[in-house]
């Protein structure tokens, strides 16, 4: 490898040697095409005219009136395939085009990655698999038909917990016997380099926009920045266009399940320690032996044991912030602002939100606050109604 | 303590390879296991590779992972596999590698690992997730309690990468018959012998094969090709997964297919 992929002493390449020339080949040819006039101009115009970037930046402004300060929605939730998710999906996708692949194989949590990773492989005419637990394919099964529609296969993965983590390790076991044609589109900033590299590069957009937009709307920087973090990729492209101000606030948030305390969540910043998993150092949740433990989410979508390794060095340098925000809270904002702003927010952004929320009459009336909201709820509404029924409209009278 | 080097010169004297079975330690439980690895030794094999379980074992197919998950629920744990190999070298001293996933070294503590498995009779770790590249934090270590280093082969490593791997291998070099995770399979791959050949080239360390060897002629093969070790994994670990009511039909069926492997690397 050219580069050592590390973010101080997180990061790196664990990977079984098999997988290193394959890595090598992948990491050249970021290097290569990330600059190449071609690739550039080729991924603007999908990112424009397939995706729908850039996004607008919404001053919500009876959600600002809920809280007390100045709330601002960074509105991935309205790109195509309704999540961020696609703005690395185009990238990679046009990577492994460039690379001469065929093939497309992804990991899956809620599906979202899935989906928009499907929706490329049919924009770009590639063959696409996607790794998915068993027990997320029955849980989020309209993604799942989403999926083949755009001619994806998906395969169910039966190991370990059938989510999202035993979705990657098999993937990862996959692109081990089929790595000359195939290319592994990973899904957030984790894993081995060179992805939380690629695919940080890929997400920030979103932050680089967001800058602008607050320099355009409001005339200066916000004062915080609010993302949700599981893997990470939404945080990390947000963030990435405010690391170097440092007067910003980066605050990450994390799916705090039934409560940091119960040991039920998925925080693996707020209540993990350094270790290794799917080929990075980085902060786990682990056993005292160091295996893997199961985590607990409303949103499936963070429901991961680990977290992207830039995060653990910002966790570490105090660059960033990062909190947990609980199923209940979560549950309780998605009411909010569908009720007072008429946007339904995937459970995953809520997070974010529910932190902002949080924050009501703590802060001054004029702060800025930037919340990335990563996706839409559409999918979530079942989830929803579950622990939220609304009332039967034959009695509500 | 029996060292590879020793055992490797004396079997070049004689001409045979090295039988060497995988174990996952612990699968499905501790006296079982221990019953089981000794009955491979009595059988007839030279070294052995055993690996701890691992939540999340990237490098190894269905077969080891569902071993994985046996050894787990029966409570299996770093502190337990220290005792065990302590008992398994009781019954017999032959060299011991360790095949693992980083993050349980990292958990325990590099240097503590590397010492209290030292002492137990490990004579080498290979971990499956890390490669030379990044192998400096656990070499010196490794080094300093006494312990060989093993890393792997595989076919797609480049030649130059091939060398640097084999000047840090001291122990000997694990070749990976094919791209892809552990696992019977019906043919033996075709890379295999070609990699063989080259690492002789290469390098004087041992070079031993593992991946997908699964049948006695796979063994005799690879013997043929020039190795010095032949692993076997997956096919023995799939031979305790069809008897677990029955552990001492395990017991006997290894046996029996050990000796069958053991009787095909001795043929000439």
């Amino acid at each position: 490898m050219k580069h050592t992929g590390r973010f101080g002493e997180f990061g790196g390449y664990y990977v079984p040697e098999v997988l290193i020339p394959v890595l090598e080949e992948l990491e050249e040819a970021f290097d290569r095409f990330s600059v190449d006039r071609g690739f550039i101009a080729e991924l603007d115009q999908l990112n424009r005219n397939y995706a729908g970037r850039p996004t607008p930046l919404y001053h919500a402004r009876r959600l600002s009136e809920h809280v007390g300060f100045q709330v601002y929605l960074k509105r991935e939730d309205l790109l195509h395939g309704g999540a961020h998710k696609v703005n690395n999906t185009l990238g990679q996708g046009l990577l492994a085009k460039y690379m001469g692949k065929t093939k497309l194989i992804a990991e899956t949590g809620a599906g979202q990655h899935g989906l928009a990773t499907s929706m490329i492989g049919a924009l770009l005419g590639m063959e696409t698999k996607i790794f998915m637990g068993v027990t997320d394919v029955e849980r989020q099964s309209v993604n799942v038909h989403k999926m083949k529609l755009c001619g994806a296969e998906v395969v169910a993965v039966e190991g370990g917990t059938g989510t999202l983590k035993d979705a990657i390790n098999d993937a990862l076991r996959y692109w081990t016997s089929h790595v000359s044609d195939t290319f592994y589109l990973f899904g957030t900033a984790a894993g081995p380099h060179p992805y939380p590299t690629i695919v940080k590069h890929f997400q920030s957009c979103i932050g680089r926009e967001a800058r602008r937009q607050c320099l355009d709307q409001i005339g200066r920087l916000p004062d915080m920045v609010v993302a949700c973090v599981g893997g990470g990729s939404n945080a990390i492209g947000v963030f990435a266009g405010f690391l170097d101000d440092k007067d910003v606030q980066l605050i990450g948030v994390e799916a705090g399940g039934r409560g940091v305390a119960t040991g039920k969540h998925a925080a693996s910043l707020t209540a993990g320690r350094p270790g290794v998993l799917h080929g990075a150092k980085s902060y786990l949740l682990q056993d005292a032996d160091g295996q893997i433990i199961d985590t607990e989410s409303v949103s499936a979508g963070l429901d991961y044991p680990g977290v992207g390794p830039e995060h653990s060095l910002l966790k570490d340098t105090g660059r960033a912030r990062y909190v947990p925000a609980d199923d209940e809270d979560v549950l309780d904002t998605f009411g909010l602002l569908t009720r007072i702003e008429g946007i339904l927010p995937a459970l995953e952004s809520t997070h974010a939100l529910a932190h902002v929320v949080s924050l009501k009459g703590k802060l001054a009336p004029d702060t800025v606050v930037v919340v990335n909201l990563s996706g839409r709820g559409d999918k979530d509404v079942g989830i929803v109604e579950k622990h939220r029924p609304l009332k039967d409209p034959r009695k509500a009278e | 303590m029996k060292s590879y080097q020793e055992v490797f010169s004396d079997l070049r004297k004689q001409g045979r390879a090295a039988l060497i079975p995988f174990f996952v330690i612990g699968d499905p439980d501790f006296d079982t296991s221990l019953e089981l690895v000794k009955a491979a030794i009595d059988a007839g094999a030279d070294v052995l590779e055993l690996g701890i379980p691992f939540s999340d074992p990237i490098a190894d197919g269905p077969t080891i992972q569902k071993a994985d998950v046996r050894a787990m629920r029966g409570g299996m744990n770093t502190h337990k596999a220290c005792q065990f190999i302590r008992q398994v070298k009781r019954h017999k001293d032959i060299p011991i590698g360790l095949l693992m996933y980083y993050n349980l070294i990292q958990q325990y503590g590099v240097e503590r690992f590397c010492k209290d498995f030292h002492e137990a009779g490990v004579n080498s770790v290979l971990v499956a997730d890390l490669s030379i590249d990044d192998a400096d934090e656990i070499l010196v270590p490794a080094r300093a309690a006494g312990l060989d280093s093993v890393f792997m082969v595989t076919p797609n490593t480049a030649p130059q990468r091939m060398e640097r791997i084999a000047a840090k291998t001291t122990g000997f070099v694990y070749t990976v018959s094919l791209l892809g995770v552990t696992g019977s399979r019906e043919a033996l791959s075709s890379a295999a012998d070609g990699l063989v050949r080259k690492l002789k080239g290469l390098t004087q360390v041992p070079v031993c094969v593992g991946f997908g060897v699964s049948k006695p002629e796979h063994a005799r093969t690879i013997a043929d090709a020039g190795a010095d070790g032949v692993i076997i994994g997956s096919r023995i670990v799939a031979m305790i997964e069809n008897h677990l009511d029955k552990p001492q039909e395990a017991v006997r069926e290894i046996t029996r297919f050990l000796t069958e492997v053991k009787g095909a690397l001795a043929a000439k």
